[in-house]
């Protein structure tokens, strides 16, 4: 019987080029080539210049992760990899490599889903992770809520952003203040200094009517033009903007929305835990208000630190263990990089 | 000894096993044997079809993973997403067999078969070609990338490749009607020389010759 299962994960749905190695639910390597540099001056991610780099840094970035980890690739038990959701050039490369990785070396293949990926990668500090759990994913690219009953196979989607992800709303409000791209880390920084309450932005479908349709769905194209109108009246009048006091009112707005919605989410299904992922979990008013929600009603957080929460390999490698050790089928060697993926979709067990 | 071959530059999704015999001094025709090709015409389906191409070409020769000596792949130019697909299957597959790589222009797949002055185009897209000029079968100077009606005066006797096939109306020469791929045999005896002195193995940067459309994302992937 052999013990905990040794899987290496690739990630290329976006910006950064990640391998992940993981025993069992052990991180042994993660290693990181991330193109966010090249992006900046355009102000989101350029998915051309995304998948250029991805080429480039692919095949080396393998050879770290094994190097960190002290292993070769014929210690692996399964190859995982992202088939999306994701930008679908970047995926390509991802997908490409993996599978001929895994044609190389004989080793089973697993293509995954980026989103429970982001759940998975928490057992990687924090252990198993109780069943059913609500999952509130933040991203650039997503903010889903989640329902967790098995992830190995169960995963379904309770509501999502309508339009902007929460991640693109805090880039869109730090090109309004100056700030550089990504925005989150910056407004979270400035926001330190700046008062929640100076101004009170709206909170996107929270209203009682919203409530119904879209019980657990984010708008945050609202808020970021609310954001810029109030700003421009600001300036019309002459008067400065008071960067760390709107980054902080903004923020507030985000995160009371995200946490109340989850918090919401997770006593409507009786569930007690939730977990944080996805880049904008790394934000720290977003953890200290969910800790503080949670802890009011009950309920366990769990979030692992921020690295592990924007996109990288060892998340792909943590959901790749767990399939494994869960005895899922492996993938079928012709499944596509799907940049629209459904969420409900864990991995591509023997479908396409 | 036993080279995978790859090229994913055109709407050809193509993977061959090629054995190689020789001594460094020299191919001939006896050189060079096609054990397995499998291919297929399908600008969108390179991620999902070239992997079992592989596998496809690896069962029908008898042959695994193991047994393959080197891997030589198209480097382009191509459409960037489909070439990338090859280039980083052709990259990992040899990393993980623990094998070297080696890249040549999928231009020269075409071009090193023609005989006297041939102009060489593939589909760019976009309404573009990729193109080269070969004078039998050796390439002058660097491929380029330009609309068909902006091709400059060649002295070419014939086009050939999908690009000239494509937009055969609007070339000065005539073009051949069938689309011609980059013939996999051939990339193999291009990277002869480096196969057979055991060259080091190769990083492959694909053959862009146009700058990244600098447009972010447009929203989430829903
Ligand atoms: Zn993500």
């Amino acid at each position: 019987m052999k013990s905990e299962p040794v899987v290496m994960g690739i990630e290329t749905s976006c910006d950064e080029t990640g391998v992940g190695i993981v025993r069992g639910t052990e991180l042994l390597a993660d290693a990181v080539a991330s193109s966010v540099e090249e992006h900046a001056r355009f102000g989101g991610v350029v998915p051309e210049v995304a998948s250029r780099a991805h080429l480039e840094a692919m095949v080396p970035t393998v050879q770290r992760a094994l190097d960190d980890a002290g292993l070769t690739l014929a210690d692996l038990d399964g190859i995982a990899v992202t088939a999306g959701p994701g930008l679908a050039g970047a995926l390509m490369v991802g997908v490409g490599a993996a599978k001929a990785y895994s044609i190389a070396t004989g080793v089973p293949l697993y293509g995954v889903n980026h989103l429970s990926a982001h759940i998975a990668v928490d057992t990687l500090e924090n252990g198993p992770i109780p069943e059913p759990a609500i999952g509130l994913l933040v991203s650039g690219g997503h903010s889903s809520i989640m329902l967790v009953e098995d992830l190995a196979g169960k995963v379904t989607q309770l509501g999502a952003s309508i339009d902007d992800a929460a991640g693109e709303a805090f880039d869109k409000v730090a090109r309004l203040l100056g700030l550089p791209f990504p925005g989150g880390p910056y407004i979270d920084r400035a926001a330190q200094n700046g008062d929640r309450a100076y101004v009170r932005f709206p909170r996107g479908l929270t209203a009682a009517k919203d409530m119904e349709r879209h019980r657990y769905d984010f708008s945050f194209s609202g808020l970021k033009t609310a954001v810029a109108r109030w700003i421009e009246t600001r300036r019309a009048d002459g008067e400065d903007v008071p960067v760390d006091d709107v980054a902080a009112a903004f923020q507030e707005a985000v995160c009371d929305v995200l946490t109340g919605k989850a918090i919401l989410a997770a006593k409507e299904h009786g569930v007690d835990t939730i977990l944080l992922g996805g880049g904008v979990a790394a934000n720290s008013r977003l953890r200290a208000l969910a800790t503080e929600r949670a802890e009011q009603a009950g309920i366990t957080l769990r979030y692992p630190r921020p690295k592990l929460c924007t996109d990288n390999g060892a998340m792909v490698a943590a959901l790749g263990s767990h399939l494994v050790a869960a005895g899922v089928a492996p993938s079928r060697i012709d499944f596509p990089a799907n940049s629209s993926m459904n969420i409900e979709v864990v991995s591509l067990a023997d479908r396409l | 000894m036993r080279v995978l071959a790859i090229d994913t530059a055109t709407s050809a999704v193509q993977a061959a096993l090629v054995d190689l015999d020789g001594n460094g001094d020299g191919l001939d025709g006896d050189d060079l044997f096609l054990t397995a090709f499998r291919r297929e015409i399908d600008g969108r389906g390179h991620v999902e079809k070239l992997a079992p191409f592989i596998e496809a070409c690896l069962a029908e020769a008898g042959r695994t993973a193991a047994d393959v000596d080197a891997v030589v792949a198209g480097i382009g130019p191509g459409p960037f997403t489909g070439l990338r697909v090859g280039m980083v299957t052709a990259a990992a597959f040899a990393d993980g067999a623990g094998i070297p790589v080696y890249g040549v222009c999928s231009l020269d797949g075409i071009g090193a078969n023609t005989r006297g002055r041939a102009l060489v185009a593939t589909d760019a897209r976009r309404k573009e070609v990729y193109w080269a000029l070969y004078e039998d079968g050796a390439r002058e100077g660097e491929p380029q990338v330009c609309k068909p009606s902006d091709l400059p005066e060649t002295g070419a006797d014939y086009a050939i490749g999908e690009g000239a096939s494509l937009y055969a109306d609007q070339l000065k020469v005539p073009a051949e009607t069938a689309p011609v791929y980059p013939d996999l045999v051939k990339l193999v005896e291009l990277a002869a020389p480096r196969l057979l002195a055991g060259a080091p193995s190769e990083q492959l940067t694909p053959l862009y010759l146009r700058r990244p459309d600098a447009q972010p994302a447009p929203g989430p992937p829903r």
